[in-house]
């Protein structure tokens, strides 16, 4: 749809009919369907967030070890649809265009800056279940986790691959009819599955991989879930966030590089959450 | 439904202070036995309380029919699954009566790995003057004893006992949403996020799989199994209801795994209405079977639906239970209200319909008039034995002095759990740690 390595600019109120301009502004827009459209800036910024909420909720049932079925499903087949038509409109591959491009993540903070604000002052939410705060430490451990998602479908991230080869060993030792192993693996591999669907696997595009060779996308899409988090503290199950934190140390450990980029990540947080 | 609006309430809040309510007192399920005479709550605490009616009085005719304590007791432990490394939870997830065959009541609770047969039954009277041991039950030294006695019934104070009579383990690999007993009286099925297994209900070291849709491969999990009910007259047909918004009707007859369906009752999506959440909102939370079998009642997030079962491709009855929360969709995901489940109800004659909503309000659709009416189960707006006033949610434009905007809906107030006593319009209604009973307006 795009030509490779054109920028697109993500505002351009020129083609921006806004999704729902009746909406009030206290709550965002729910996404409309029609898929191939002029890209609204407003529309894609709430899928994207959207898409970002749902990784963050993939994550943490990933990590429980018999996490609400029903749920995970539904928000997995979420994240499915929505990538199913970024990849129609293009969005998607302007995603990996722009994390090519993207060796500084400057663009993306401004992007995820007014996610921040779109989604925060959405009133006097009546439901505000929790409105902890989060250690900006276990922010980066969560966000480095789903990053690793984001970053699977490159084929790039030495996280994904590990993980994956967890998963298989998994597997191996424990048959099918294990629970704990079908239900650990399901989620996360389920978003696996559903970025696989959608993108050859590891290798169909050579030009594709060279751009991304010298790129960790973990790095670049961290802020993106950051983001999500940021945006919101008034979510009720993540205050599982803290009690589990502990746990993911084991699927984060095996991954190095993800663990050298810490300290820049710090930076980033700082940069975001302004402590 | 002005009758239903005129309902009474009955002074029986779950008889546990509000303000020192825990996460254990949460009530999880509720459900009338088949004759109305018992109310059976489960909490998440693994408690199941059993209220009695009270027997009417003429002297006192406002007092009609109380629900008073009958019995209570543990039904579930918490429990750690040391293979897993799992703490399985001891929430009651559903109780369903069996019908009363003697004097003894039985039900069946379940949590998210195992059913158990519990029986209710009264003891009066004791047993006294036994010959070999003394009152306290201590063996008597033979030499002392020098006469024989017969040993009489003695009265005594009403006693209920609750006692595990089977308990039906291991069976599940996911958690159990749903369980139903079979109109043969003998068998019942369990139902978790893959499976449905038919039990015997003298047998618990074997249950029969059904209904399996677990892939061989997990990745390509995109259907989960949400509820499932046996048909009350048909001893060999059962419904289950999918996250997909679809229910799927199956003939046991056919095959002893009913993977194939025989009715598959599904509504095409309104191509105006698609948003990314569409899908997530036409998961179906509760499957219910009229008393007459005819019908199939389904909720989802935002309607409740009336199935008839000769009709495959569209609901008979739409019913909207809060369609102000369209436009809110995307904070209900942020928050996870979105993934509320919500049961339905039917009264005793198929003519009403009731389900829970958010902000202690419930919803009743008479299905004859096709009038509809929000009622509040609350301590502040509602004092034992006053009438219920009718609520109404304003949408957008001028708020009347009544009504109640969206925006100051509390969605940690949600009525999850109802159930409609068989014959009479007596309702009960679980918000949170209280339990609230109300009955038509005497006269």
């Amino acid at each position: 749809m795009f030509p490779k390595g054109t920028k697109r600019k993500f505002s351009d109120s020129g083609d921006d009919p806004a999704p729902e301009p009746s909406a009030p502004p206290a709550t965002p827009p729910r996404p409309l369907a029609p898929p191939p459209r002029p890209l609204a800036s407003t529309y894609s910024l709430q899928r994207q967030s959207l898409l970002d909420m749902s990784l963050i909720k993939l994550q943490l049932c990933h990590m429980l070890v018999e996490p609400n079925l029903c749920r995970s499903v539904l928000i997995a087949n979420t994240v499915r649809q929505i990538q199913e038509e970024m990849t129609q409109d293009g969005s998607w591959q302007l995603m990996t265009q722009a994390l090519a491009a993207a060796q500084c993540p400057s663009d993306r903070l401004v992007a995820s800056e007014l996610l921040c604000r779109q989604t925060d002052p959405a009133g006097p939410k009546p439901y505000a279940l929790v409105g902890e705060a989060y250690h900006t430490e276990e922010v980066v451990m969560e966000g480095g986790e789903g990053a690793t998602y984001l970053a699977g479908p490159f084929g790039v991230s030495p996280c994904w691959q590990e993980e994956e080869e967890e998963d298989g060993d998994c597997e191996e030792e424990e048959e099918e009819d294990s629970e704990e192993c079908v239900s650990e693996g399901e989620e996360g591999e389920q978003v696996f599955g559903t970025f696989e669907i959608k993108h050859p696997p590891p290798g169909p595009d050579p030009a594709l991989e060279e751009l991304f060779s010298d790129v960790d996308a973990s790095y670049y899409d961290l802020d993106t879930v950051l983001t999500g988090m940021q945006a919101a503290p008034k979510m009720g199950p993540y205050d599982l966030l803290e009690s589990l934190s502990s746990h993911s140390p084991a699927p984060l450990s095996s991954s190095t590089s993800c663990r050298a980029d810490l300290n820049e990540l710090d930076h980033i947080m700082e940069i975001i959450v302004g402590s | 439904m002005e009758e239903e609006s005129d309902a009474r309430k009955i002074n029986n809040s779950f008889l546990r202070d509000h303000n020192y309510a825990t996460e254990a007192d949460i009530i999880s399920t509720v459900e009338f036995n088949s004759s109305g005479e018992l109310l059976a709550t489960g909490d998440k605490g693994g408690r199941v309380v059993v209220f009695q009616r009270e027997q009417e009085s003429k002297s006192q005719p406002q007092r009609r029919g109380e629900y008073n304590v009958y019995s209570t007791f543990q039904s579930h432990e918490p429990e750690f699954d040391y293979l897993k490394s799992l703490e399985i939870e001891e929430k009651i997830n559903k109780i369903r009566w069996l019908p009363q065959q003697n004097a003894a009541y039985f039900l069946l609770s379940t949590n998210d790995k195992t059913v158990k047969l519990w029986k209710i039954s009264e003891r009066d009277k004791r047993p006294e003057g036994y010959n070999l041991k003394d009152e306290d039950g201590r063996i008597r030294n033979p030499s002392t004893i020098t006469s024989l006695r017969v040993p009489v019934l003695q009265p005594m104070d009403l006693m209920v006992e609750a006692t595990a009579r089977r308990v039906f383990s291991n069976a599940h690999t996911y958690h159990i949403n749903s369980i139903s007993v079979n109109s043969d009286l003998q068998t019942y099925i369990s139902t978790d996020d893959l499976r449905v297994n038919l039990w015997n209900l003298e047998i618990t070291d074997r249950s029969f799989n059904i209904v399996d849709i677990k892939p061989s491969n997990m990745e390509e999990l995109t259907e989960v199994i949400t509820a499932a009910e046996f048909h009350p007259q048909q001893c060999q047909t059962f419904a289950y209801s999918s996250s997909k918004g679809s229910i799927r009707l199956c003939d046991m007859r056919q095959a002893a795994l009913c993977d194939k369906h025989c009715k598959y009752f599904e509504e095409p999506e309104d191509p105006s209405t698609r948003s990314f959440f569409s899908e997530i909102i036409s998961s179906i939370s509760d499957v219910k079977f009229s008393h007459s079998g005819r019908y199939l009642m389904t909720r989802d997030y935002l309607t409740v639906k009336v199935w008839d079962l000769q009709m495959e491709n569209k609901p008979l009855e739409t019913y909207q239970v809060h369609d102000y929360l369209r436009g809110k969709l995307c904070s209900l995901y942020e928050n996870d209200c979105i993934f509320d489940k919500f049961e339905c109800v039917w009264n005793g004659s198929d003519s009403v319909i009731m389900t829970g909503s958010y902000n202690n309000f419930f919803r009743m659709f008479d299905r004859n008039t096709k009038r509809d009416v929000t009622l509040e189960a609350s301590r502040e707006n509602s004092k034992p034995r006053a009438i219920l006033k009718p609520r109404k949610v304003c949408v957008g434009g001028k708020r009347r002095k009544d009504e109640i905007s969206v925006d100051s809906l509390d969605f940690s107030k949600k009525i999850l759990h109802t159930t409609w006593h068989p014959q009479e319009n007596i309702i009960a209604v679980a918000a949170t740690n209280n339990l609230y009973i109300f009955q038509d307006k005497v006269n």
